[in-house]
């Protein structure tokens, strides 16, 4: 039962990123990534992380795609606009990124992950709660990350800012 | 889990960067006088420099630790940033960006290389490099009248942003093989296998696209191009080094039980990188774009000592990104000085008989490009010599060899521009955009590249005192 489920989810999260890359239109594409998202956070459920399968919710499918529609509708776009393209030869592209994925997948098969992180594994994170532990963890060890991030995205509000408002000003 | 006190004081030059960064940000409006934002930046950068020295040898917790090889590149990165400032105010104000974020921007961008280079866990130097990342996105940005800063921007955000995927994803297999992340418990349990060995190669991907690493280089040309001058010398110089800084550390301590595979994987990259970067810098007519292929011949270079995996490899790295760090400011300081509106000064033979015009430029111009080129007795010679010693000793004559022939294919492009600076008559007019700070940077420069040549070696015992 679990592995159909999974083997749903994988397929469903595969097929829709692929449509959300292939629409010409961007509010289908955007909506794809919804259905992404929500299967996204279907899969975390499924492995008990009820903490980011609701974040996944709230802030992805909440916020982040409401954005991306505001913009898709500000700017009005119906159909893709077309620029000619970076790098010209599309076999070329498709060899690279096909001999890529060759790689990665001969170098993860097998793949085993660690059983233990520290005094972690996975009964004694079911035992005490997975949103706990993950709270525990990014508030101690890695409080100079959750600090760095911050800084993080005031750097990105600040840069739209400067961007869009202050290069506009001196243009006028 | 028990832990230790944190100790804040460590972080107290990143601390102090983000706080000077937020107050250029929101005193932006309601100061008139924009040169006061130019005076605050230089004043905060020997500041922080002050702190850095003071925070020596404190750590944060397991993922931040300020030791002398952390010094070593903040040290670059301040040194830079203050060049940097002092290249900055005339153009900014000719292309309508001098005003308190640009300083700021420049700022978190710094924090972030710091945070890079002392950073002793993946999470904190993968965020320290979305910090810098994001900060110099927005700066190639800036010269917004020009399409070429928006189209070179936006190729660099994306090739950018797909380099940092890879970096996740590198990070996400070594985590989930080992269960550690912070460097040096990681290094105990890496083993020879294909996972893990495919996680080191997502990480040389990653690091390969910010370094400018061939056939990661393709966004460097345009965004380099496209970017105000000033920050194209900041980019080319301090994001390589934090780069670099970054991958010393995770590769000679992290991955070190695994060089002899890892090894293999680089050398191609790393001779590729010399003589693609040289070979490309031959044809270009642009300045701004020859200096873009001769920085991704110098990460060539600078990976050899990467390669020879010693510790005197390392030092031999860390020595040449100082140098770098001097003669690439010069010579960005010398395109500065002869911009002025639109594209004028930026193709070559703009610099068509400059020596009789300005024979003080001229001959500065000379300096840098003999020391990129790496003839004695500049620095650059001095630079190239240590890293090509490091690989003979490290074994690995062949490459020693081709990285010299490729150093001999680099120094048409550089040569070419003294020759018609000096052997041409001009026929353009010339005009420079003189400053005197530019003077005061150009003049630093300069210093550094002949002192270090002379004088290379108190500095070179210093620095192989500073490798972890």
């Amino acid at each position: 039962m679990e592995k159909v489920l999974f083997g749903y989810l994988a397929l469903a999260i595969l097929l829709s990123a692929l449509f959300a890359i292939f629409s010409r239109n961007v509010v289908r594409s955007v909506l794809w990534l919804l259905v992404l998202f929500l299967h996204q956070s279907v899969l975390f459920l499924t492995l008990q992380a009820e903490f980011l399968a609701a974040i996944q919710i709230i802030v992805y499918a909440g916020a982040v795609l409401v954005l991306f529609l505001f913009v898709v509708y500000l700017i009005n776009l119906r159909e893709e606009i077309r620029l000619p393209k970076f790098l010209g030869s599309y076999p070329l592209a498709f060899i690279a990124v096909l001999s890529m994925l060759i790689l990665a997948v001969a170098g993860l098969v097998g793949f085993v992950p660690a059983k233990t992180v520290g005094s972690l594994s996975p009964g004694a994170i079911l035992k005490v709660g997975h949103t706990q532990i993950l709270g525990e963890h990014l508030f101690r060890e890695h409080i100079l990350a959750f600090e760095i991030a911050g800084v993080l995205l005031l750097v990105a509000v600040l840069g739209a800012v400067v961007l869009v408002r202050r290069l506009r000003e001196g243009e006028l | 889990m028990p832990f230790s006190l944190l100790n804040l004081k460590a972080l107290m030059p990143e601390i102090f960067l983000v706080i000077v960064a937020s107050v250029m940000v929101l005193l932006d409006r309601a100061v008139r006088e924009k040169a006061f934002f130019f005076w605050m930046a230089l004043v905060g950068t020997v500041v922080a420099w002050l702190l850095a020295r003071e925070s020596l040898d404190l750590h944060f917790g397991a993922s931040y630790l300020s030791d002398h090889y952390g010094f070593f590149f903040k040290t670059i990165f301040l040194l830079v940033l203050f060049l940097t400032i002092l290249i900055s105010p005339g153009y900014a104000k000719r292309e309508g960006f001098h005003f308190g974020e640009y300083y700021g921007l420049l700022f978190f961008a710094v924090c972030g290389m710091m945070l890079m280079a002392s950073g002793t866990d993946l999470l904190v130097i993968y965020l320290g490099l979305e910090l810098m990342s994001l900060s110099i996105y927005v700066l190639v940005a800036m010269a917004a009248g020009d399409p070429r800063s928006i189209e070179g921007s936006l190729k660099y955000f994306l090739l950018g942003s797909l380099a940092s995927a890879f970096l996740v994803m590198g990070l996400a297999v070594l985590y989930g093989k080992t269960g550690k992340i912070v460097l040096s418990e990681l290094a105990g349990w890496l083993t020879s296998d294909k996972a893990v060995l495919t996680g080191i190669l997502f990480f040389i991907v990653a690091f390969g696209f910010k370094v400018a690493m061939v056939p990661f280089h393709m966004w460097a040309p345009d965004a380099y191009e496209g970017a105000p001058t000033p920050v194209t010398a900041f980019m080319s110089v301090a994001a390589k080094a934090a780069g670099f800084a970054a991958l010393g550390r995770i590769f000679l301590l992290a991955f070190y039980p695994a060089y002899a595979y890892w090894v293999k994987l680089l050398i191609p990259f790393a001779v590729l990188t010399m003589f693609v970067g040289n070979i490309l810098a031959v044809v270009q007519t642009n300045i701004k774009r020859m200096l873009a292929y001769s920085s991704v011949a110098h990460a060539g270079y600078i990976l050899l000592g990467i390669v020879s995996g010693t510790k005197e490899g390392l030092s031999a790295s860390m020595l040449y990104l100082l140098i770098y760090a001097f003669m690439n400011i010069g010579a960005f300081a010398t395109v500065v000085l002869m911009q002025r509106e639109g594209r004028v000064g930026e193709s070559i033979f703009d610099y068509q008989g400059l020596a009789k015009l300005y024979p003080v430029p001229a001959f500065l111009m000379l300096l840098f490009m003999f020391s990129l080129t790496g003839i004695p007795p500049t620095a650059g010679f001095i630079g190239k010599f240590y890293l090509f010693r490091s690989v003979v000793h490290a074994g690995y004559p062949i490459i020693a060899i081709l990285a010299v022939l490729a150093s001999v294919i680099a120094a048409y492009p550089y040569l070419r521009i003294v020759m018609l600076m000096y052997m041409r008559e001009p026929e353009r007019e010339i005009k420079l955009a003189p400053s005197p700070y530019i003077w005061l940077a150009l003049g630093l420069s300069a210093l550094g590249v002949i002192t270090i040549g002379i004088y290379p070696g108190s500095l070179l015992t210093s620095v192989l005192a500073s490798v972890f």
